[in-house]
C-alpha cells in the first residue's frame, strides 16, 4: 500500500462565503459552504461525492481547482500545494487539473467553433507543436467519439450528449491528471448518460485519470466510483470505499440517503428511512453534529459536541457519536 | 439571407405607411395651425385673408384629402415646401444636417467609448466601491434633465469661468479662417457634447454592465479560467465578445439618433441643426417639414434595426436567416 500515489490530498479545507450587510458592508456572518473537509484520491481512481443539493458539493469541486479561493486548509494535487501557489503562478498548473460542468449548454462559448474550444488552451500552454496541432485536436476528438468534420461547427449545432463529449474533449486536450466532474450527466437523457459514463471510464483506464465525480444520482455514483464521500451541510459525514459505503453505511444520514435508492426488483421491500424537517441553513448550521436536528439516533451529546472523524477500518471514516467507543 | 432582407424591406414599407398616417393625423390635429401662429396678434388680418392663406398652404383641406395629397407627392419624391423656411423640405434637411451630425456623431462615439470599458469594469468588480461609484454616476446622468444640466454647465463654464461660449455655433463678428474657424466651432460644441454624453451614456453603460454580468457568470467563462487562459483573454475573448451580441442592437438603434438625438440640447445651445429646426417646426406647425423630417427618421430607424439584425447574424453563429 505504501507505494500507492495520491493525486489529490485535501486537508481541513474550508470555504466560508461572508454575508455582508448595511452601508459599511459589515460582515455579519458566513455561509459555511465547505466546512473542514478532508479526503484523498488515489491515482487512477474515482471519488464519488454525493449529497443533497446545496450541501456544498460544487463549491468543494471548484475550491479544489481554486476557481474559488479557499478560506482555510490545503489542497495538494500531484503533491503540489495549490492553496499556497501565487495566483500568477497558478496558470501553468491549470492544464493538469480540469473540470467538466453540469450544463453542457452553458459551458461552451457559443461564439467559438468546436476546434477552437478544444484547442484554444492547447495553444496557450504550448502542449503540442504547431505542426502537430491539428492532428492532435482531431485525435482528441476521435477519442471522445466526435467526428473530424465537427471541428468547424458551433456548439448550438450539437445535442446535449455531443456537447458533453466536446466538454470532455476540451478537458482532455490539456492532458490533465485530475478532472473534477460536476454532475456531468445529470442534464442528459438516461440512455446518453450511460454512453458518457462509459466514455469517461474508458478514458480513465487509457490515461490513468483521477476523477472527482460529483453527483446526486447514487446509481451513477455506484457505477463509476471507487470510493465515496457523503456531504451534508458542507461537512463530509462519511468516506470509504464504494463497497463499504453501499454494503454497510454507518452514518445515519448515509443510511437514510442510500435507503432511497430504488432496486430493480418488484418484490423488494423498500425500507426507506424518511428524514423529517428541512436542511438547516448553512449560514446558521446547528451546533454540535450538523445532522442532529434530523437524526433519529440523536443523543444528548450530538447537539453539544461536533463528532470527530473516526476510522472504522479499511479507510472507512465516519463523523458520528454513535461510533465513539469503537 | 437575401430573401430575408427583401422580406424585411417589404414589411418596412407597410410600417412606414402606418407611421405616416399617424404622424399626419397628429400633426394636423394639433390646435393652432401655421396660419394662426403667424397671424396671432396682428389686428389687420381679416377672416378672408386667413382663409386665403389657409388655401395657399393647403391647410383648408380635410385630414384624408390632405394626407392623400401629401402621400402622392411624397411617392413622387416631393416632400413639399417648408412653411417656415419657404424652401423644399429635402433641401432644408440637407442644409442643417452638418451640425447635428457633428454633435451626435461625436457624442455617440464618446458614449460607446466610455460605456463599454466602464460597463465592463463595473461588472468585473460587482458590488465593490468602484461598481457603486460608476453605477451611481451613470444613474445621475440618466436622471439629470438636459435643460437643467445645460444651465448649470453654462453658469459654471461660460458665465463664472468664461472658458466657453454660452451658445451659438460661431463667435459673432470674428471672421476666423482655416484652423481658427475649426477651433471656434469646436469651442461652441464642447458644452452641448458634454450634456449629450453625460445624459446619454448611463443607459448604455448599465446595459453593458448587465449583459457583462450575465456572461461573466456563465459556465464557459469559468471553463476559460479553468483552462488556464490569462485573465485578459477570459474577459475579452470569451466574456466581452458574447456581450457584443446584444450591444450590436443598441448600436443599430443609434443610427436615427445621429440625426434626431439632441433636439432639446440643440435648442438650448442655439445650434443651427436639424433638432433645432424640428423644434421650430413644432412651435409653428410647419407640417411639411415635420412630415419630411419624421419620415426621414422613421426610415433610418427601420434601416437601423435591419442593419442590427443583419449584424446579429454576423456576430452570433447561432443566428441564421
Amino acid at each position: 500500500m505504501a507505494e500507492e500515489k495520491y493525486v489529490v490530498e485535501v486537508d481541513h479545507l474550508k470555504k466560508y462565503f461572508p454575508i455582508k450587510s448595511g452601508i459599511l458592508q459589515k460582515e455579519i456572518g458566513a455561509v459555511r459552504a465547505v466546512d473542514d473537509v478532508s479526503f484523498r484520491i488515489k491515482e487512477g481512481e474515482t471519488f464519488g461525492l454525493v449529497g443533497e443539493s446545496g450541501c456544498g458539493k460544487s463549491t468543494l469541486g471548484r475550491t479544489l481547482l481554486r476557481l474559488i479561493e479557499p478560506t482555510e486548509g490545503t489542497v495538494k494535487i500531484n503533491g503540489i500545494d495549490m492553496t499556497s501557489v501565487k495566483k500568477k503562478d497558478l496558470r501553468p498548473l491549470r492544464p493538469s487539473m480540469q473540470m467538466i460542468f453540469q450544463d453542457p449548454f452553458s459551458s461552451l462559448d457559443p461564439r467559438m467553433p468546436v476546434g477552437e474550444i478544444i484547442g484554444e488552451a492547447v495553444r496557450e500552454h504550448g502542449i503540442v507543436s504547431k505542426s502537430e496541432y491539428r492532428d492532435y485536436i482531431l485525435k482528441v476528438m476521435e477519442d471522445c467519439g466526435l467526428r473530424p468534420y465537427y471541428i468547424d461547427r458551433y456548439p448550438h449545432e450539437f445535442s446535449g450528449g455531443q456537447r458533453q463529449r466536446i466538454c470532455i474533449a476540451r478537458a482532455l486536450a490539456l492532458n490533465p491528471s485530475f478532472i473534477v466532474c460536476d454532475e456531468p450527466v445529470s442534464a442528459l437523457d438516461v440512455s446518453i448518460q450511460a454512453q458518457i459514463i462509459n466514455l469517461m471510464k474508458d478514458l480513465q483506464k487509457e490515461r490513468k485519470l483521477t476523477y472527482l465525480f460529483i453527483s446526486h444520482d447514487l446509481s451513477v455514483v455506484e457505477h463509476i466510483s471507487d470510493s465515496i464521500g457523503v456531504m451534508y451541510l458542507g461537512t463530509m459525514m462519511e468516506t470509504g470505499s464504494k463497497e463499504d459505503i453501499f454494503a454497510k453505511p454507518l452514518h445515519p444520514y448515509t443510511q437514510a440517503l442510500f435507503s432511497a435508492v430504488p432496486v430493480a426488483d418488484p418484490d423488494h421491500k423498500m425500507d426507506r428511512i424518511l428524514l423529517e424537517g428541512d436542511i438547516p441553513s448553512p449560514a446558521n448550521p446547528p451546533k454540535g453534529c450538523k445532522f442532529h436536528t434530523r437524526c433519529k439516533h440523536c443523543m444528548g451529546i450530538c447537539s453539544q459536541v461536533e463528532p470527530e472523524a473516526k476510522d472504522m477500518g479499511n479507510g472507512h471514516i465516519v463523523k458520528c457519536h454513535l461510533y465513539d467507543d469503537k | 439571407m437575401r430573401k430575408y432582407i427583401i422580406k424585411r424591406i417589404l414589411i418596412s414599407i407597410l410600417v412606414l405607411l402606418g407611421v405616416s398616417i399617424i404622424l399626419y393625423t397628429v400633426a394636423r390635429s394639433v390646435p393652432g395651425d401655421y396660419v394662426t401662429n403667424i397671424t396671432a396678434g396682428n389686428q389687420n388680418i381679416t377672416p378672408e385673408m386667413e382663409a386665403q392663406m389657409r388655401e395657399q398652404y393647403g391647410l383648408d383641406k380635410g385630414l384624408v384629402e390632405g394626407y392623400v395629397d401629401w402621400l402622392v407627392d411624397a411617392l413622387h419624391g416631393d416632400f413639399g415646401t417648408s412653411f417656415v423656411y419657404q424652401r423644399p423640405v429635402a433641401q432644408v434637411i440637407k442644409e442643417y444636417m452638418a451640425p447635428t451630425l457633428a454633435l451626435s456623431g461625436i457624442a455617440l462615439t464618446l458614449e460607446v467609448i466610455l460605456a463599454i470599458p466602464f460597463g465592463i469594469w463595473a461588472a468585473r468588480k460587482q458590488y465593490s466601491m468602484t461598481d457603486y461609484t460608476i453605477v451611481a454616476i451613470a444613474l445621475m446622468g440618466i436622471s439629470l434633465p438636459s435643460f437643467f444640466f445645460a444651465s448649470i454647465l453654462r453658469i459654471v463654464f461660460s458665465i463664472k469661468l468664461g472658458w466657453l461660449p454660452i451658445s451659438g455655433m460661431l463667435t459673432a463678428r470674428m471672421n476666423y479662417q482655416g484652423f481658427d474657424l475649426f477651433l471656434d466651432y469646436a469651442r461652441h460644441f464642447v458644452l452641448p457634447i458634454v450634456v449629450f454624453v453625460i445624459t446619454g451614456v448611463g443607459s448604455m453603460l448599465r446595459y453593458v454592465r448587465t449583459n457583462m454580468l450575465e456572461v461573466l457568470s456563465a459556465d464557459y467563462v469559468r471553463t476559460a479560467r479553468a483552462k488556464g487562459l490569462p485573465e485578459h483573454k477570459v474577459i475579452y475573448k470569451h466574456a466581452f465578445r458574447n456581450t457584443l451580441i446584444p450591444i450590436v442592437t443598441l448600436i443599430g438603434g443609434m443610427i436615427p439618433a445621429l440625426f434626431s438625438g439632441a433636439v432639446i440640447t440643440e435648442g438650448i445651445f442655439s445650434l443651427e441643426g436639424l433638432g433645432n429646426v424640428a423644434l421650430k417646426a413644432v412651435y409653428n406647425g410647419d407640417i411639411p417639414y415635420l412630415m419630411g423630417f419624421n419620415m426621414f427618421i422613421a426610415v433610418l430607424t427601420l434601416l437601423g434595426t435591419l442593419v442590427a439584425d443583419v449584424l446579429y447574424a454576423v456576430v452570433d453563429p447561432r443566428v441564421r436567416y
